[in-house]
């Protein structure tokens, strides 16, 4: 007996278009995690460097020797310039420059100093990988230094011993040099654009779909869809309507939804830092870009949903059609929390640029950058998505397929089914 | 002018001929049966005049308008009734009427439309709670004022009192009824042999989408020399 109710109830769970979304998903998860890379491997990785010596003094030789056994040195030279050129060639991390004062200092009881000239590719949390590889690495060189005084049994202060040099950093990040930051520093002061924005973006999509995906399959559970389609009102006003709609539930729910989030967020925050001193702050036009950005996606996900939320049968099927808008959702926030749209492979940028409500999660920090051609070529192209999921919509809903499904091929021989009733 | 003129209608869904070239008319003021059994084409007939699904061939005019050019306009002047309708559960009677009334006319139009809405559904106090709470007659009467308030020219019934006890159905009759004096043309469908006597004017026998047979409930029953309109589709299909 109840071996009966599992298999009735498996058969009607399992169904193809349940199937379909999750399969993709799986497909786009595995592809997605292919095409970014191993996290493990990437941390053992020696970090590519350049070095310039203008010490060579003892402290220096020790720094050397620790730098070029535990790094990539592909310039090891006395030119700095020359060395940046080198090190950005071969698409490394940083270029160290050691003063000619660097051991002398040290004697002399001062800090030594060594100059780090960093190059970061990207903000996403992915990107600062080999960043962090080799501040792992400065401080080992520190280490060193600290046992050699302790064991030269100096009459140095101790504070010196345990920790005898300092950095002057200065990061080159997309045509922007950010003088006092570390890509690691950059990259906190960046996490509201790298995480709580595409959180946000992602939260909406999701809740607006949802309740777009979930109206058309209600429409038809509650068998409302047939008298509204033939009420006075053009297909287009109907589509539009119910996208807007959506989109002021999607809008009220994401923003309490992000009240906590938010809140949440702020605690990895540095407060002290203030973006408009590097450089990084962004002008009126620039919140427009990053407004219209956002709206336009949004129209473009509703769009979208609208058209999945055709194939809806009832509710229940709706929600199966959500998932894949979740799935695309997530996909597109996780890249971009993890990595910068210019250091991803370019399948994974095609396919990122295709998601239309990729772009406001990455409009922010594209902006900051300057980096305008990516922003308005995502609305350009958001727009125009979404002009043709509203055709496809329109198109959908003066055909039969909204109220008939899909009809298989099959011609019956009719017989008459009679209720006789008086 | 014809209220509804339908030449040689056939619709296809896929490889299944539902409707397989139909021809009728229906004039004004005046209520015309579409009837026969489940799956006999008597909806899919309905839904191509409500402007819900395309015409495969065939023609169809409604007031003058061809179909499916001018869908806009016959949206404007037909009311239709699923046999299964529902309305919006987390709307009110009095709200759900109100969000219909809203495409057909503002100001002193729309107060008329829902005034007329509130008494043909005649719910009471009822009519202030969400539609969740209705019985299956309380929602059908509700739809069917919406139907009829808008003051179509055409009213395209599907099993009007489809599911309704016999109380109910009588006041859906009557309320029909009223409306046809009213001037309103009706189109319906319904596989209740009894209802259709009562209601309409002229009657037309659908089976395996054809029409076998139509006229008045008298002329048929003369016809086929049938006491009743089954026993006159029973011989009409043979």
């Amino acid at each position: 007996m109840i071996g009966n109710i599992i298999k009735k109830e498996f058969k009607e769970l399992f169904v193809l278009s349940t199937l379909i979304p999750i399969v993709v998903v799986a497909i786009a998860y595995g592809s997605v995690g292919q095409m970014i890379g191993n996290v493990g491997e990437r941390m053992e990785e020696k970090p590519v460097i350049g070095i310039v010596d203008m010490d060579g003094g003892d402290f220096s030789d020790i720094a050397m020797s620790v730098l070029i056994g535990r790094a990539k040195v592909v310039y090891d030279g006395s030119d700095a310039e020359e060395g940046l050129e080198e090190v950005r060639g071969k698409n490394g991390v940083a270029l160290l420059v050691i003063p000619e004062d660097f051991s002398q200092n040290i004697y002399a009881n001062h800090p030594g100093e060594i100059e780090i000239y960093w190059i970061m590719k990207g903000a996403g949390m992915m990107d600062s990988i080999s960043s962090g590889a080799l501040e792992g690495l400065i401080q080992s060189v520190s280490q060193e230094i600290s046992k050699e005084l302790i064991q030269q049994d100096s009459s140095l202060d101790p504070a010196l011993v345990l920790a005898p040099t300092t950095r002057i950093e200065t990061t080159f990040f997309k045509g922007k040099e950010v003088e006092g930051l570390s890509p690691s520093q950059l990259g906190n002061m960046l996490i509201s654009q790298s995480i709580v924005i595409p959180v946000v973006v992602m939260m909406l999509i999701i809740l607006a779909g949802a309740s777009v995906i979930s109206s058309m399959g209600l429409e038809k559970e509650n068998k409302t869809l047939e008298t509204l389609l033939t009420l006075p009102v053009r297909r287009s006003h109907i589509v539009i309507g119910k996208m807007v709609g959506s989109a002021l539930v999607g809008m009220i729910m994401a923003a309490i939804y992000m009240i906590g989030f938010s809140r949440y967020m702020t605690s990895f925050q540095s407060s002290d830092i203030n973006l408009a001193d590097f450089g990084l702050a962004l002008g009126v036009q620039d919140y427009l870009l990053v407004g219209i950005s956002l709206f336009v996606a949004l129209l473009a996900g509703l769009s979208l949903c609208i058209v999945l939320g055709t194939f809806a049968k009832n509710y229940r099927s709706a929600q199966a059609l959500i998932f894949p808008i979740t799935a695309l959702a997530l996909i597109s926030a996780f890249i971009i929390m993890f990595k910068d749209f210019d250091t991803i492979p370019a399948i994974l940028r095609v396919l990122l640029f295709a998601i239309p409500f990729s772009h406001p999660m990455m409009a922010m920090r594209a902006l900051m950058l300057d980096n305008y051609p990516l922003v308005i070529g995502g609305i350009a192209y958001a727009a125009v998505f979404t002009v043709i999921m509203i055709a496809v919509a329109v198109r959908i809903f003066n055909s039969d397929r909204l109220l008939t499904g899909s009809v298989r091929k099959r011609v019956a021989p009719r017989k008459p089914a009679w209720g006789l009733r008086r | 002018m014809k209220a509804v003129e339908v030449r040689e209608l056939v619709k296809d869904y896929g490889n299944f001929r539902a409707i397989n070239g139909i021809s009728f008319e229906v004039n004004e003021g005046e209520v015309f049966g579409l009837i026969g059994p489940n799956g006999a084409g008597k909806t899919t007939a309905l839904r191509v005049i409500a402007t819900l699904l395309q015409i495969t061939s065939g023609s169809v005019t409604v007031f003058g308008y061809e179909l499916p050019k001018e869908a806009g306009e016959v949206r404007k002047i037909i009311s239709y009734l699923p046999e299964e309708a529902g309305a919006y559960k987390n709307l009110t009677g009095k709200e759900y009427l109100n969000f219909i009334a809203k495409f057909f006319g503002d100001g002193e139009k729309f107060q008329n439309i829902v005034q007329r809405g509130l008494e043909i559904s005649n719910l009471g106090e009822r009519i202030n709670d969400k539609v969740d709470t209705y019985s299956k007659g309380m929602t059908r009467r509700l739809l069917v004022g919406r139907a009829l308030m808008v003051n179509p020219r055409l009213a395209i019934l599907d099993e009007p009192t489809s599911g309704l006890d016999v109380i109910n159905a009588q006041e859906v009759r009557r309320i029909i009824n009223s409306s046809v004096e009213a001037g309103v043309a009706v189109l319906l469908s319904s596989h209740n042999m009894l209802e259709v006597e009562l209601l309409c004017h002229r009657i037309a026998l659908i089976n395996e989408g054809r029409i076998v047979a139509s006229g008045t409930a008298a002329e048929l029953k003369k016809e086929y020399d049938a006491g009743n309109i089954e026993e006159v589709f029973v011989k009409a299909i043979k």
